[in-house]
Order: structure tokens, then C-alpha cells, then sequence
């Protein structure tokens, strides 16, 4: 019995079939609450895939929501032009190819990122990534295409509980066997020491472009998801800040623990909901909360596995 | 031929402000091997001193005049200076020996904390404010460019801080125990260097230097808000990067060759709206083929 549910391909299919369960009802809960549900199951994409990038490699990267960015414009571009040509009907076929689409076009990206990243370590790294999303959205604000500052508008609403917990689903699926096979093992060993790592015959050059593009894919698909669930997306949505809360997340959760990140893409969801009456206060909670797991608790807020190793150099 | 003189002259105010805080992102990340990202922040705090500081010294000295500015310019380096101080003992120096991935993120926590504690309706709230007039309004011409004072005051003050700067670097006592720090800390701490005293020190520098820079940037711009060291901070990393980080005289010249690309840019039809993206670029083409800086040495990594 236990081994059984120690297949996760086994896994993967139940948890879709869930998602199919969940997508089936959702006509009977409150809007609001499949909203936020939503909101919760981009925001675990999110944050399974930057660890992929920040935790399992170990490359800081602070330019998540350029790549989410690239894939919710693609894949809005696409269904808009669709919804023109072909009408409505037949939308819902075209959803799972676009969003699609927009994760390519934002793992290339990741690659156009993941280069750079060859040569750069730490904190330069940091900030070119942060400096790419930067340019991402300045190109967005600018091309008249994609509606300039204005953004896109009147996106048709696809995205329901079960297309964004089927690719939760997928997303947990990919990343989590990624690292755990004999190839992803690598991810982790460039983390850990890379001059070690390229000793032992590992490339860590292409471990790390790797990681940024399947990470910028995930990205890409849960800014596919945002566009069509939000309806309507503009170039300020995806900023630095927006980078950012995915980056709290990761380091609340703990660096490369899968399970821990989840949580924290949960509980970060739904705390501004719960916490209305602080509102005001949430970006400085934020803040401090990060200085202070900086320097009381490094590892993560749901990380309890005891450290093997100390964590200086 | 001559608004393209004029341009330059815009340009390089715009680019002394980046060089007074590019050499805190400097000094530094010479001392200490990381990106105070909360240094942009002090930059803007140094504006705001400035607003709230002017009308007290009116009291006091005539606003706007040469002594009062000469206070407000003085009063307000100090402030900063005691800000990056206690920053750097707050935030930083528990972490001193960890690995430089978690000051970093701290130093993003600290830069968020004082972006938005500052926004907060309870301190100086989001909205734009007005920053006040310091020195009486002039125009000259000299060889048939047009300058007003303000620009004139900003390369001068800026030119003035760099020579005392290097002056305290290069003769004195302090200089010479921050470059040993900087070289290797660890031999100058055998040779009875307090690393830690060195480290405030340093912040101290850069803090005032960044906070002379936020009152010039209001002199100049005159609009102020608390999300105005996010942009300028980061060019003004750019701009330490573009000459080679570690290196003072490079973060001087990085910033004003960003300051004056800049206007170039903003001033022509096809790419100005482009602007804030070609700092980035920069910065981007700079690390991939000169990862070093204009003036920066390569440095061999050791295991």
C-alpha cells in the first residue's frame, strides 16, 4: 500500500484527478473562494518553479515575474487573436496550447537569462536578473501590441480550479522528480559546491541553464493562468515587487524543500485575505519577517529537517 | 551642435547624483563583498532629511541662501551618515561570516522595510512632495551654454566630495586602515585594524555621500517620493558595476557616463521611452564582456 502511493506517477494522477473533482464543483462555491484558490494555485507554480532556480541550484534569481510575464502576454496575445478569428466557442481547446506557447516563449527567456548566468554568481547575478525583468517590462510598456501601459484587457476567463491544479499538479510532478532522478542530482550538487561538482564530471554550466529554463516554463504558464483568470493584465503588474513575493515565499518555506515552499505560496496567498484590517502593514511584515529569518532562521520557517552542515563559507 | 553641449551639461548633473551613491554601493561592497541594497533607500532618506530639515534651519539662516543650503547640506550628511551606521549594525553586522547569498537578502528586506515604513501615511506618506527652493534661482551663460545654478552647484558639490573623498582614502590614517580592510581583512585585523570600526566607518562615508546626493537630486528635480531610491539606486549600482566595483574613481566616472547616455537617450524620438531599460542593458552587456568594470582589475577566483 505504501509503495503504491510512493509512485509518483501515481501521485500526479490522483492529484489530476482532484484537480478534475475540484473543477466539477466549482460552480457551487462562492466566486470569491475559488478566486483566492486560484490565486493559491498560481502562486504554488510560482514558487515550485523559482526553487527549482533559487533552491535546488542555488542561483539567486530576482526576475521571476519578467518570465511570468512573458508567458501571460504570449499566451493572452493568443487566445485575443483567436477569440477574434474563431469566436468563442472553441476557446477552451485552444487554453492548454497557449498557455503552452507562453511557457516557451518564456523558457527562452530563461535561456536568454541562463546565459549571462554562466559567468555571474550571487549577488550579480541578482541583479541582472532583477535588471532582465526590468527590461522585460519596459519592453512590454512600450510595444503597442501588447497595449503599451495599458496592458491587455477583456482576456476570456478560461482559467478554472481544474486547468490550474492539473499543472500545479504537473509542476510539482516535473520539479520534484527533476531533482530527485540521477540527472537532477547535479542541481543540487552545484548548489552545494560547484568547483566540487565540475570535479566530479558534472557540467554545472548547463545545470544552471537548465534550471532557469524550465523554471522561466513554469513561470510562463502560471502568467498564462494569471492573464486568464484576472481578465486583465498590465506591465506594472508584474514588477520587482511581484519578484519578490515569490523570492519570500521560497526563503520562508526553506530553499530547495519542495513541501515547505507550498506552504508558504499558501499561507502568503492567504494572509493579505485574512489580514485586511493590516493591509497596510503586509510589505512591512514582509520585510521584516525576511531580516529576521536571515538572522535567526536561514534555512527556512518549515524546513525541521537538522542541518547536516553548517552553513558558513 | 549646441543642444547637444546643453545635453551634456544636463547630463552630467544627472550623472554626478549616480556617482555620489555609486561610490557607497563601492566602498562597500570593497569592504564588506556585498550590494547594500538598502543604499538607494539612504539616498532618499537623504531627500527627505532635506525637506524636513530646510524649514527648521530657515529659523536660523535665510532659505533659500548659501548658509542655510551649506546647513541643510551639512545637517542632512550627518543624519545619513548615522542612518547607515545603525543599518549597518542592525541589520548587517549579525550576519558578519555568513554566506553572502543571506546578507543579500537581507539587504533587500532592509531596503523594503525603510520603501515602505516611509510610505506609510504615519511618516511621509506615498504622494509626491515638493522639495524646497535652497539656493536663490539664476541663469548663466557661459560660451554660449546656458546653465542655472543648481547644475553648476551639483557638479561643483559633486566634484568638491569627490576630492575630499579620495583625499581621506588615500592620506589618511583611516583611508589607509579601509584599503587594508578591503585588500584583506582578515591580515589587516592581525596588523590591530578593528574591522568593525572600519566597516561603520565606511558605511558612515557612504551614507553622507548619498544623502549630499539626495538633496542635490531634489534641488534639481524638485519632486520627491519614497520609492524614488529604487530607480536611482540601482542605475547608481549600475553605475559602480560600469566602473569596476571596488574601484572609487571608476564608480565616479561609471556615473556620470550613465548620466550623460541617459539624457542622450531620453533626448532622442526613436528610444526615449526606452530609458529606464538602458541602464540594465548596460549593465548586462558590461557583465558579460567586461565583467570587470572600465577601470576595474580582473581578480582570480581561489577555492
Amino acid at each position: 500500500m505504501s509503495r503504491i502511493f510512493k509512485d509518483p506517477r501515481l501521485l500526479l494522477l490522483i492529484a489530476i484527478a482532484g484537480a478534475v473533482v475540484a473543477g466539477l464543483s466549482a460552480d457551487k462555491m462562492n466566486p470569491y473562494y475559488s478566486g483566492v484558490v486560484i490565486d493559491i494555485g498560481i502562486a504554488i507554480i510560482l514558487a515550485v518553479s523559482l526553487n527549482l532556480i533559487n533552491g535546488h541550484t542555488g542561483q539567486f534569481s530576482l526576475g521571476h515575474a519578467g518570465f511570468m510575464s512573458v508567458g501571460a502576454y504570449v499566451s493572452a496575445m493568443i487566445t485575443l487573436a483567436l477569440q477574434k478569428s474563431i469566436g468563442p466557442a472553441a476557446l477552451p481547446w485552444a487554453f492548454l496550447p497557449a498557455l503552452v506557447a507562453g511557457g516557451v516563449v518564456a523558457a527562452l527567456a530563461g535561456l536568454l537569462v541562463g546565459v549571462p548566468s554562466l559567468r555571474l554568481k550571487g549577488d550579480y547575478l541578482a541583479i541582472v536578473t532583477l535588471g532582465f525583468g526590468e527590461i522585460i517590462r519596459v519592453i512590454f510598456q512600450n510595444v503597442e501590441a501588447a497595449g503599451a501601459a495599458s496592458g491587455l484587457s477583456g482576456i476570456p476567463r478560461l482559467t478554472g480550479l481544474t486547468w490550474t491544479f492539473t499543472l500545479v499538479a504537473v509542476t510539482v510532478y516535473v520539479v520534484g522528480c527533476l531533482v530527485n532522478s540521477t540527472y537532477g542530482r547535479g542541481f543540487i550538487a552545484v548548489h552545494d559546491d560547484e568547483v566540487a561538482a565540475s570535479s566530479m564530471g558534472l557540467n554545472p554550466t548547463r545545470y544552471k541553464v537548465t534550471a532557469f529554463v524550465i523554471g522561466a516554463f513554469f513561470a510562463g504558464i502560471a502568467g498564462g493562468l494569471f492573464a486568464h483568470h484576472k481578465t486583465s493584465i498590465t506591465p506594472q503588474v508584474f514588477d520587482f515587487m511581484k519578484s519578490f513575493e515569490v523570492v519570500v515565499m521560497v526563503i520562508l518555506g526553506g530553499m530547495g524543500r519542495t513541501a515547505g515552499v507550498i506552504l508558504a505560496a499558501i499561507l502568503l496567498t492567504l494572509a493579505p485575505e485574512f489580514l485586511r484590517a493590516v493591509a497596510e502593514y503586509r510589505m512591512i511584515i514582509y520585510a521584516l519577517l525576511i531580516i529576521f529569518m536571515m538572522i535567526a532562521r536561514p534555512q527556512g520557517l518549515f524546513n525541521f529537517e537538522r542541518k547536516k552542515k553548517p552553513l558558513a563559507h | 551642435m549646441n543642444e547637444i553641449f546643453q545635453q551634456l551639461v544636463n547630463g552630467l548633473a544627472l550623472g554626478a547624483v549616480y556617482a555620489l551613491i555609486a561610490i557607497g554601493y563601492t566602498m562597500v561592497y570593497g569592504v564588506l563583498r556585498f550590494i547594500n541594497f538598502a543604499h538607494g533607500d539612504v539616498f532618499m532618506l537623504g531627500s527627505f532629511t532635506g525637506y524636513y530639515i530646510a524649514p527648521q534651519i530657515a529659523e536660523w539662516f535665510p532659505l533659500p541662501g548659501w548658509a542655510g543650503w551649506t546647513a541643510v547640506m551639512i545637517s542632512t550628511m550627518i543624519i545619513c551618515a548615522i542612518i547607515g551606521i545603525v543599518i549597518e549594525l542592525l541589520a548587517y553586522r549579525p550576519l558578519r561570516n555568513r554566506p553572502r547569498l543571506t546578507v543579500l537578502i537581507t539587504a533587500i528586506g532592509v531596503s523594503l522595510l525603510i520603501e515602505y515604513t516611509c510610505q506609510h501615511k504615519a511618516f511621509f506618506g506615498a504622494s509626491q512632495k515638493a522639495f524646497p527652493k535652497l539656493l536663490p534661482a539664476g541663469n548663466f551663460t557661459m560660451g554660449g551654454l546656458s546653465f542655472n545654478t543648481t547644475q553648476f552647484v551639483v557638479l561643483g558639490v559633486t566634484l568638491i566630495l569627490l576630492a575630499a573623498l579620495t583625499f581621506i582614502v588615500k592620506k589618511t590614517r583611516i583611508g589607509m586602515a579601509m584599503r587594508a580592510v578591503s585588500h584583506n581583512s582578515a591580515a589587516a585585523s592581525l596588523m590591530g585594524i578593528s574591522n568593525t570600526f572600519i566597516i561603520s566607518f565606511t558605511f558612515g562615508l557612504g551614507s553622507a555621500l548619498a544623502g549630499a546626493g539626495g538633496i542635490l537630486y531634489g534641488m534639481t528635480y524638485t519632486g520627491i517620493e519614497p520609492l524614488m531610491g529604487v530607480n536611482v539606486g540601482l542605475k547608481a549600482f549600475v553605475a559602480a558595476v560600469l566602473g569596476g566595483i571596488g574601484n572609487l574613481p571608476g564608480a565616479a566616472l561609471g556615473g556620470l557616463v550613465l548620466g550623460v547616455v541617459e539624457t542622450y537617450a531620453g533626448g532622442m524620438s526613436g528610444i526615449s521611452t526606452y530609458r529606464d531599460g538602458i541602464a540594465f542593458a548596460i549593465l548586462i552587456i558590461i557583465l558579460i564582456f567586461k565583467p570587470t568594470g572600465l577601470l576595474g582589475s580582473k581578480q582570480i577566483e581561489k577555492v
